[in-house]
């Protein structure tokens, strides 16, 4: 019996999200198998097949599997599960879309965003926004698994598998793709940044957002981040909102600028290494999961920061 | 127009409430804390409301699987505007592969041409049940939703995913799950209040549905994520740069 993780990758190359799922698969066992779908995808293939303690790479390349569509995915892991004691994949958009889907079909639980693995069985996922940790035992045959990226480490290259052909089923023909406007950024990806440089409502617009924040950020070499007040507000766009319902982010440095910390806010980035918080208003309850807080207006500080690294 | 929509709401710990693990460890507790909608269900009663409103929608209802308190969640969508309800009652704790197939027994008896849900309950934190709903009626899905217009049997929802967004159309019937940028839902007014008072609100028991609903995960405990705790207030920049490089070696 075998273990499968669902690659995400975008043809082309591996998300880091498949590599932090891999370690999480390799806590329950040995024979652990990544399946690659998508279309035209043999390099996301063969870079899924060096990865250390991938034991196989099954490819699906189709059509009907290019844009990564839920249902046609779905079908496709269905089709393949048996054999398998786990279905792992990464609690991104791309895998909370679509494994519920298989695990409905399957008929068992989906044991969603775990953040440690117990033993085979069991496994522990925050609930309540991060506020309880709870330890869950499942009974079913197989065991369908979203994975909270940032509490596993990301696989490292270093290994050999083959690689093997699957065929996909039918198109299911109800999905289509219209439009993608995907944000593109120099900056590293948001989940996978060791630096994170983030900013709330106090900002006050979206213009200054980009003056005071971005250059801190090029100096630090840092991903940016949002709350969702300023998501709302069109500050910026949707995908850089951190916390229980956008990203949830655990970089080495987590600065946190014009955020009072609401509680949603925390869920996203109190696993940081380090966090700082600027904010003016030395109640707001940031600064009590900040390491090093700094009282002070955002607009005379971060700058004064900026000139001094 | 004679679309009908469903939509599963859910009660759940108020968002503004911080909840504490039980000294047992069995659970949280939530004897007297503040139960809401959740979140993202107003939102998808609010979407469901303004559809109707345009004339795309001919009928919003909205159905909830729980406990006899959830009532008074339902007469809170009737408020916003929905127009009737239907309360699955069991007092089974409820997991959300059996919420979705309580929900394929309530879609079977109403034919909804829509389902709007949540994408995320706050309190479980699953982000399951509209996908399993959608797989176990063979219904394409639009999860994450931050646009939806309607038109030629078709849904063109736009979602957002962890690199923007994506737009995509699905055919009839369908399961949308909404996201926080979707809408602002509305505040019930008084009278709308009075007036849901008097909507339909019919009680099924689950039992009747003929499905399998046990649990088929067993929490085995329930703790505290570990403290954080406050550090240090830096008095200026330069100490704030001082502590980063030689203190916490982050830069
Ligand atoms: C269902 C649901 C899901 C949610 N999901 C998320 C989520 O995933 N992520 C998230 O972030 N939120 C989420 N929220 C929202 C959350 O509850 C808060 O509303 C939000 O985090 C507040 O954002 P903020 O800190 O930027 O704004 P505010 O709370 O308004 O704080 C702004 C801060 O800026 C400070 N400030 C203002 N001007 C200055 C200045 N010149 N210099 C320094 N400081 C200044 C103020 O003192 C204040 O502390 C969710 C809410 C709900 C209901
Ligand atoms: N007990 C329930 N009754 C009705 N709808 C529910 C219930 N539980 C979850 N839902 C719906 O499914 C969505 C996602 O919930 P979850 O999968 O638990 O995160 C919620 O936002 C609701 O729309």
């Amino acid at each position: 019996m075998s273990i499968l993780v669902i690659a995400e990758h975008d043809n082309a190359t591996l998300k880091a999200s498949t590599r932090n799922t891999l370690t999480a698969a390799l806590k329950l066992g040995s024979t652990v198998e990544v399946l690659v779908a998508g279309h035209n995808c043999q390099a996301a293939a063969q870079a899924a097949a060096v990865l250390a303690g991938v034991a196989k790479v099954k490819v699906a390349d189709a059509a009907s599997l290019a844009e990564g569509f839920a249902e046609n995915l779905a079908a496709l892991v269905v089709s393949m599960a048996a054999g398998y004691t786990h279905i792992l994949a990464p609690a991104t958009t791309y895998g909370k879309n679509f494994l519920p889907r298989v695990a409905a079909l399957l008929d068992v639980a989906q044991i969603s965003e775990i953040s440690a693995v117990v033993d085979a069985n069991t496994f522990i996922r925050p609930i309540y926004a991060g506020n309880a940790l709870a330890t869950v035992e499942s009974s079913d045959g197989v065991k369908v698994i979203t994975v909270r990226t940032t509490a596993f480490d990301a696989a490292t290259d270093g290994g050999s598998a083959g690689i093997e052909s699957v065929g996909a089923p039918a198109d299911l023909g109800c999905t289509s793709l219209v439009g993608r406007e995907l944000s593109v950024s120099e900056r590293p990806e948001l989940g996978a940044a060791k630096v994170i440089v983030s900013g709330g409502r106090g900002l006050g617009n979206g213009d200054n957002y980009q003056q005071v924040l971005a250059p801190l950020a090029d100096k630090l070499g840092a991903a940016l981040g949002a709350s969702r007040a300023a998501v709302d507000a069109g500050f910026v766009p949707n995908d850089y909102q951190v916390g229980q319902t956008g990203k949830v982010v655990a970089p080495q440095l987590y600065i946190a600028i014009g955020i009072s910390g609401a509680i949603q806010h925390l869920a996203g980035m109190k696993d940081s290494k380090v966090i700082v918080a600027i904010n003016k208003d030395a109640d707001a309850p940031i600064f009590q999961v900040a390491d090093y807080g700094l009282v002070g207006d955002l607009f005379e500080v971060v700058p004064q920061l900026t000139a001094a690294l | 127009m004679s679309l009908k929509i469903l939509v599963p709401i859910k009660r759940v710990v108020d968002y503004n409430v911080k909840v504490r693990v039980k000294a047992d460890n069995s659970g949280v507790d939530l004897a007297n804390v503040k139960m809401s909608m959740n979140p993202f269900d107003e939102i998808a009663v609010e979407e469901a409301v303004r559809l109707k409103e345009a004339g795309v929608a001919a009928e919003v209802v909205a159905v909830t699987c729980g406990v006899t308190a959830c009532q008074e969640t339902l007469r809170a969508a009737m408020a916003m505007g929905a127009d009737r309800a239907i309360l699955v009652e069991t007092d089974v704790e409820l997991q959300p592969l059996a919420v979705a197939k309580l929900l394929k027994a309530v879609c079977e008896k109403e034919q909804p041409g829509l389902v709007v849900c949540g994408k995320q309950a706050i309190d479980d934190d699953a982000n399951q049940t509209g996908q399993m709903l959608a797989a176990l009626q063979g219904w394409p899905q639009a999860t994450f939703a931050s646009k939806v217009v309607i038109a030629d049997s078709k849904a063109t929802v736009t979602r957002e995913v962890d690199g923007g967004l994506e737009t995509i159309a699905v055919t009839l019937p369908a399961v949308i799950s909404t996201d926080l940028r979707l809408n602002e839902p509305r505040y019930a007014t008084l009278p709308n209040i009075m007036k849901a008072k008097k909507k339909p609100l019919d009680v099924l028991a689950a039992a009747s549905l003929g499905v399998d609903i046990a649990p088929r995960l067993a929490t085995r405990s329930v703790n505290e994520p570990p403290k954080r705790s406050a550090g240090i207030r830096v008095g200026d920049v330069a100490q704030l740069v001082d502590k980063l490089k030689n203190e916490a070696k982050v830069i």
